[in-house]
């Protein structure tokens, strides 16, 4: 069983990036224009030929306007069929999800899928706007900042499974040394194990090159029905499997060492996309890495490894670039930068590349067919997952 | 490449709008963290209870997202429990150096077992050593909450969560 | 296309619900729409959408607390920061895709608790050059209703006949909070808030959750004997500001043409219409933009928008009677329409529209048939 046949067949056929950096001169409206432009390019569509558009956002607060998805509009939904869809930062990969029910429901042909997040206007700093996620009542008052989310599970998986840091950080050197290969990486570094150890504490166990880093950029996607894809590309890559889930808000009561809401995502993904045995039908994949730790946890939660193993498969370079399984080719939110939801959309963005044959010097070793990609956020509690072939 | 990258100096060369929000709430607390909140000032933890379940929402729900049904009754829990993950923070919430590291965790509290998936629990400050936090050897640890003198129905009336063994 | 609404609930609908949170609100409204479908959400839905935004929540990322209270948490729910019409579309394009079933749509509205909210609108302005510090914000709207009667020769009398027609057939509506028998000498002569509104043509806001359950024709059959079905459904933005149309409510003109299509339906054989009067120009603008009336003035003076005239408009008051609650106010109309098929009419547009300072809107056709 391949795909399932009650679902129209739904392709990609053009993407495109704006560089990911700290601080860029555009406007967000602007960011994600210029990304829209390059993926338009690529499928060889103009925006008249586009009838519905996708956006993902995270948080307004960033950008800096109430009613963002209204303001993003402008960048290539004047006068169509536009809405944006969030889930916190797990968004980057809703924005496919849903492009692809958009066309697989009959309702559209040719979506563009535009994900943007301008995080440095952000003042006093891009990391207070995080304060007002948690809930007004019971945890604002403590004042917390976003990184505690991160090092209190981190701990937890820590402790659980028995990890050490130096074993976390190696995602670190993994998705930096790849993202050398990335033209629009932010990030990119030949780091060791030690370089990240002896870097900044943060929030303790997250030390600053432990952490992907504040950035402004787009990503965008033309995804489209069979039809069209067929006279457009004869590459074209397929949405095979998509699948979300959020788990309650109360995160405070669950145990947090594994991500029990993502698995239930990748089981629909799976389903949908005829995979029984993840570890061995899937080539490459695009985890979703904020944080180092966050890979391994989102790798045990795809059940790509069993809870607890994620790290020793990495130690046998099972995820490298040239590996069995290589994980975030791209080099990730911790080597490209981590514009909220077009990071994930850039994580989506590059398992398309990797499955065309066109990730130039990103492109993995292994001849790949299956790959996937995932984002993870809001309050510990939401994942989002798409499956593609070629 | 699409996009123009800014450095530190270019800041000084473009316009920079400036803009501060004027946004202002009165969240309504609703029946649930009423109860909460109220219970706090008189140094209780109050949650509310699924019978048909038998968890407890700690801080309180009037629903049981997991049956879909309202919870069945208000439960006063200890203000006792197990450190489920501890971290100390080096930065303030607008990302400044902290002289002094907060240590901040997840404690689960009582009556909770020690396998429990869901548990009531509460996010708070905790008051031990930074090396008890950086060998992890808080996890796992009984810790209770030391209550302030003066009180006004706010997860600030606890100080922080004390360990006691 | 057909997709069935097998359930809906509501809660609130007062200017301002103290004892309720937001959450608490929503639990209470779709345990509503879940007996009337008589489901249990959490084995036989199979996708659900809450619509939302940020800052009408203060809180951000407010998406964390969608999934509790509708009965989604560990199931796919999203959101879309959006009117609830343009969330029963993600809906729709669920069930089509084969995805769905089952799918929940959710949409509230706690006006009562933002404090600034003259400023939050405001905030929703271009950053760069659309923030002018207006005192009221409802001047964009007198902008457009300016241009809106220059064009279509409508007087300012016009509009108190929609707001004393709205808020007395509101009085039948259990929902509405702002119903009041009042003559247009009463409206003519209040005072103006934005030339040409006075605060009886400005609906109020209103705190209020919605949800409604949707479902696959075959499915909705097994449920119920009676679903009223959506036959056609889109929505759509002109552009922002400075580039949209004042005066033509071009979202409802191209989310219309669309949805008319999907029905295979024309504005002629629609019987009822439940559409934005956000402001009463606006349900004037809409009934033109929909293609309800060739002269929309003329109607209005004879009485054609009221129920036994050509078409009822607002026949349950609309938003000037109900109030405004935020991304909910879509659903709202669509409530309006459910109960007023549910008393007979075979079929009804519902048009809706997100408010200042947007240019966006959302088209349903419903049907008994």
């Amino acid at each position: 069983m391949k795909t399932n046949l009650n679902f129209r067949r739904v392709a990609v056929i053009g993407a495109g990036l704006t560089l990911f950096r700290r601080r860029m001169l555009e406007t967000p409206q602007e960011l994600a224009w210029e990304a829209s432009k390059a993926a338009l390019d690529e499928a060889g569509l103009d925006l008249k030929d586009i009838d519905c558009v996708v956006i993902g956002s995270a948080p307004d607060a960033f950008d800096g306007v109430h009613m963002k998805g209204e303001y993003l509009a402008h960048a290539g939904g004047v006068k169509k069929m536009v809405s944006r869809v969030f889930v916190g930062g797990a968004t980057g990969v809703m924005v496919p999800i849903s492009a692809w029910y958009h066309v697989a429901s009959g309702l559209c042909e040719k979506v563009l899928a535009i994900a943007e997040e301008k995080m440095s206007p952000a003042r006093p700093h891009p990391q207070s706007v995080f304060k007002y996620i948690w809930d007004p009542i019971t945890e604002k008052p403590l004042n917390p900042n976003l990184i505690w989310i991160f090092a209190m599970e981190m701990h937890r998986y820590m402790h659980v499974n028995k990890i050490s840091k130096e074993e976390i950080a190696l995602v670190s050197v993994k998705n930096k040394r790849n993202a050398l290969n990335n033209p629009y990486a932010q990030a990119a570094a030949n780091l060791t194990v030690d370089d990240i150890l002896n870097s900044e504490v943060l929030v303790w166990p997250v030390q600053r090159l432990d952490t992907s880093p504040v950035s402004d950029g787009a990503a965008a996607m033309v995804i489209t029905s069979e039809d069209v894809a067929r006279r457009h590309t004869d590459t074209p890559v397929w949405i095979e499997g998509v699948g979300w889930a959020l788990d309650n808000t109360e995160w405070i009561q669950r145990d947090l060492y594994y991500p029990r809401y993502l698995e239930y995502a990748a089981r629909m993904a799976y389903r949908m996309a005829g995979i029984e045995n993840p570890f061995k039908e899937i080539d490459v994949i695009e985890p979703y890495d904020p944080f180092d730790y966050k890979e391994l946890h989102h790798i045990e939660g795809l059940m790509i490894a069993k809870r607890g193993d994620a790290p020793k498969l990495l130690k046998e370079g099972v995820f490298d670039i040239d590996g069995d399984i290589p994980s975030s080719p791209s080099g990730g939110l911790l080597g490209v930068g981590n514009p909220i939801a077009a990071a994930g959309l850039m994580k989506t963005i590059s398992i398309y590349w990797q499955l065309k044959g066109t990730a130039g010097k990103m492109q993995v070793k292994k001849p790949v067919h299956t790959g996937l990609a995932q984002a993870w956020g809001d309050l510990m509690q939401a994942s989002t997952v798409v499956v593609m072939r070629n | 490449m699409n996009g123009t990258p800014l450095k530190e100096e270019d800041l000084k060369k473009i316009h920079i709008i400036k803009y501060k929000p004027d946004a202002k709430y009165s969240y309504t607390a609703g029946q649930a963290y009423s109860k909460f909140l109220a219970g706090l000032k008189e140094k209780k933890i109050i949650g509310r209870k699924c019978n048909k379940c038998g968890r407890v929402y700690v801080p309180p729900r009037m629903y049981c997202d997991d049956c879909f049904k309202p919870t069945d009754e208000w439960i006063e829990v200890k203000d006792e429990g197990i450190v489920e993950t501890a971290v100390a923070s080096y930065i303030s919430w607008t990302r400044e150096r902290l002289e002094k590291p907060e240590i901040v965790g997840v404690i689960r509290l009582f009556p909770s077992r020690d396998n429990d998936w869901v548990f009531p629990g509460i996010f708070h400050r905790i008051c031990v050593d930074l090396e008890q936090v950086k060998d992890m050897s808080v996890f796992g640890k009984k810790v209770k909450a030391v209550w302030n003198e003066e009180r006004i129905g706010s997860v600030n009336d606890i100080e922080c969560f004390k360990v006691v063994e | 296309m057909k997709i069935g609404i097998i359930g809906v609930g509501w809660y609130g609908f007062k200017p301002s619900i103290k004892d309720s949170s937001f959450r608490e609100m929503m639990f209470e409204a779709s345990t509503r729409a879940y007996e009337e479908a008589n489901i249990n959400p959490r084995t036989d839905v199979d996708t659900f959408i809450s619509c939302q935004e940020d800052f009408w929540e203060g809180i951000s990322i407010s998406d964390e607390f969608a999934p509790d209270p509708i009965g989604g948490a560990m199931r796919p729910t999203m959101t879309v920061t959006g009117d609830g019409i343009q969330g029963i579309v993600h809906g729709i394009m669920h069930i089509s895709s084969g995805l769905s079933n089952i799918t929940t749509v959710e949409a509230h509205a706690k006006p009562s608790d933002i404090l600034s909210l003259n400023h939050i609108i405001e905030f929703g302005h271009d950053p760069i050059y659309g923030r002018i510090g207006a005192k009221n914000c409802n001047f964009l709207a007198g902008l457009e209703a300016v241009k809106y009667m220059q064009k279509s020769k409508i007087e300012r009398e016009d509009l108190a006949y929609v707001v004393a027609k709205n808020k007395e057939l509101g009085l039948k509506n259990p929902r509405a909070s702002f119903a009041s028998k009042l003559s247009i000498d009463d409206v003519m002569n209040s005072e103006y808030v934005v030339y040409p509104l006075t605060e009886l043509d400005i609906s109020r806001y209103v705190d209020g959750a919605i949800v409604i359950v949707l479902a696959s024709e075959e499915v909705a059959r097994k449920y119920t004997d009676t679903p009223i079905w959506i036959t056609g459904a889109s929505f759509a933005s002109d552009s922002t500001l400075e580039l949209s149309e004042l005066g033509e409510a071009n979202y409802l003109k191209i989310a219309s043409k669309k949805a008319y299509q999907m029905a295979k339906i024309n504005p002629k054989q629609i019987k009822s219409a439940f559409i934005d009067d956000t402001y009463s120009y606006k349900e004037l603008e809409h009934i033109e933009a929909l293609g309800l009336s060739q002269n929309v003035k003329e109607d209005l003076r004879e009485g054609q928008f009221y129920p036994g005239g050509k078409i009822p408009v607002n026949p349950l008051g609309g938003l000037l009677s109900v109030g405004r609650p935020l991304e909910a106010s879509g659903l709202s109309l669509l409530l309006d329409a459910i109960s007023y098929l549910r008393d007979g009419e075979e079929n009804a547009i519902v048009g809706s529209w997100r408010g200042i300072p947007t240019f966006t809107g959302g088209v349903l056709v419903v049907s008994r048939k």
